[in-house]
């Protein structure tokens, strides 16, 4: 994958494959294009070279007969999104809805399940990640955490088969950060498909199967958390440790 | 001093202003007069509600990926909003008709009789608001933050089904504030339609004026009816906007009576208040 902002080239030619079931946390220096990489992955953002398969189906792009790719249309981009959750740094919830709307709104509209079904499947959700008492609540009145764990829900409503996490806990205050993680520690014990991009390195020891260290655009090295944290090969992967450890 | 209490009214003080014709005017106005106001009010409705959708239509097509697009609603606001609703009202009624382009003509709507010089004020009134509200309303889509788009598109809605169901949700309470703002200076816009003839409030009192020459007394008795009715706004409006804040759990705007004579609000401070 490769992805350019202007004359910066943000992405130098990204491949990662990731199985079904598999965490995978992606950690590095800030501009080192983990993020970027993310948001392509579900094309909030365009690239500009390579191809993005998730579950056998292109991302936001469509092959043309001679192999070139077009832009696919807003209707199967919206479809192949709906496969996969995004959880934000900024969480982003919908400040005009409820909790259980917020969780309910997209199977209610991109689904179009029952209303009933819907409401009882978010409430089931919002209960799982320990939200029982704030289906009512609005945004505002949700501290960052909770408001986080919406936000999981939220996607998770959709029954995705992939769940992209982008600094979940980076806007947190630090008494919040632990039970954010601690919903997605069991969502990765769930059999969920993760891409976590995270600083929690803790987390990343913990809960990755594999983790990927990107620098400058780059994947400069990946393996079990074993061996990158406690061995790292590159020189780059050693310095950046010895900054965040 | 009884020469004094010979002389007229009007010598000694200067001022002749009678006050029974002016209460008679004010409280039990003639049946035109009142039919006058009510064409003001409905006329003002009319035309607010289509430059609202039309606006909407317009700030739409101003997102167009089409430039073309892009350029024919930049081109329509710039020539809208930089001539006079007056000099419009009078080249679509008067100016399209002499062209041969198009006249108004009185048609029936269900049993209703519409006057041809209504029509033409209406769709001038809505035409020309469409230009400003369809920068209202862009400026409210603009102010939603970009990650409740990014949030909507990765549930996998569709753009449009972002725009309706995440974006301009969020955006009214932004639109809402300038739009009463317009919505008043419409109201008081409508007086002009009296110079192409549609009896609205100012041509009823312009026409009693010629009549009876009160020229004081029934221009401020038509002044006082516009302020009620724009007072009457303000209420409405006001209601509508705390409605809009409690629904998102945040601090409420000025009250009525806060934002009609200033009393207990600071501009500036009145909305930092309640939430400290």
């Amino acid at each position: 994958m490769r992805k350019h902002f202007g004359p910066l080239e943000v992405l130098r030619g990204v491949s990662l494959q990731v199985g079904r079931g598999e965490v995978v946390v992606i950690i590095g220096p800030s501009g080192s294009g983990k993020t970027t990489f993310l948001r392509c992955l579900n094309h909030l953002e365009r690239i500009d070279g390579g191809r993005i398969l998730i579950n056998g189906h292109l991302i936001g792009y469509r092959q043309r007969a001679d192999d070139r790719l077009v832009e696919a249309s807003r209707r199967e981009t919206a479809q192949r999104r709906s496969e996969i959750g995004f959880v934000f740094q900024s969480f982003n919830l919908f400040p005009h809805m409820t909790a259980l709307m917020n969780v309910a709104c997209g199977p209610l509209r991109v689904k179009k399940v029952s209303r009933s079904i819907g409401l009882q499947e978010a409430a089931d959700l919002l209960v799982r990640v320990g939200l029982a008492d704030k289906l009512e609540a609005r945004p505002a009145h949700l501290s960052g955490g909770q408001q986080q764990r919406v936000a999981i829900a939220r996607a998770l409503a959709m029954k995705p088969t992939l769940m992209l996490f982008d600094e979940a806990t980076s806007a947190l205050d630090p008494e919040m950060v632990g039970e954010v993680l601690a919903v997605m520690r069991e969502l990765a014990e769930g059999g969920m498909t993760m891409v976590v991009v995270t600083h929690e390195m803790g987390f990343a020891a913990e809960v990755a199967d594999r983790v990927v260290m990107m620098d400058q655009g780059q994947i400069v090295e990946q393996g079990a958390p074993r061996q990158v944290f406690d061995a790292p090969a590159q020189p780059r992967t050693r310095d950046f440790l010895s900054k965040v450890l | 001093m009884t020469w004094l209490a010979n002389l007229p009214v009007s010598y000694a003080v200067g001022l002749h202003f009678d006050w029974i014709f002016f209460w008679h005017a004010l409280v039990r106005p003639n049946s035109s007069f009142l039919l006058g106001f009510a064409t003001t009010i409905y006329i003002s409705i009319i035309a607010m509600v289509l430059a609202i959708l039309l606006g909407l239509f317009l700030a739409l097509l101003r997102r167009s990926r089409l430039w073309p697009l892009r350029a024919f609603v930049g081109l329509y606001i710039w020539v809208v909003r930089g001539t006079p609703l007056l000099v419009q009202l009078v080249i679509v009624y008067d100016g399209f008709a002499a062209l041969g382009l198009f006249s108004f003509n009185d048609v029936t709507v269900l049993g209703l009789d519409i006057q041809g010089v209504v029509q033409a004020g209406i769709v001038t009134l809505a035409a020309n608001e469409a230009a400003y509200m369809a920068e209202i309303i862009r400026a409210g889509i603009s102010s939603v933050a970009i990650g409740q788009s990014e949030a909507g598109l990765s549930l996998g809605m569709t753009p449009g089904q972002v725009m309706r169901r995440i974006v301009l949700p969020q955006a009214v309470r932004v639109i809402i504030p300038p739009l009463g703002n317009d919505f008043n200076a419409m109201m008081k816009s409508t007086s002009l339609l009296a110079t192409i003839g549609v009896s609205e409030l100012f041509l009823n009192a312009q026409e009693i004026n010629s009549l009876t020459f009160r020229t004081f007394e029934i221009y401020s008795v038509a002044a006082l009816y516009y302020l009620a009715l724009t007072t009457l706004w303000t209420l409405v409006q006001s209601t509508i906007e705390s409605r809009l804040q409690t629904q998102v759990g945040i601090q409420r705007p000025p009250t009525f009576r806060q934002r009609l004579i200033g009393v207990g609000w600071r501009p500036g401070s009145g909305r930092l208040r309640d939430s400290a």
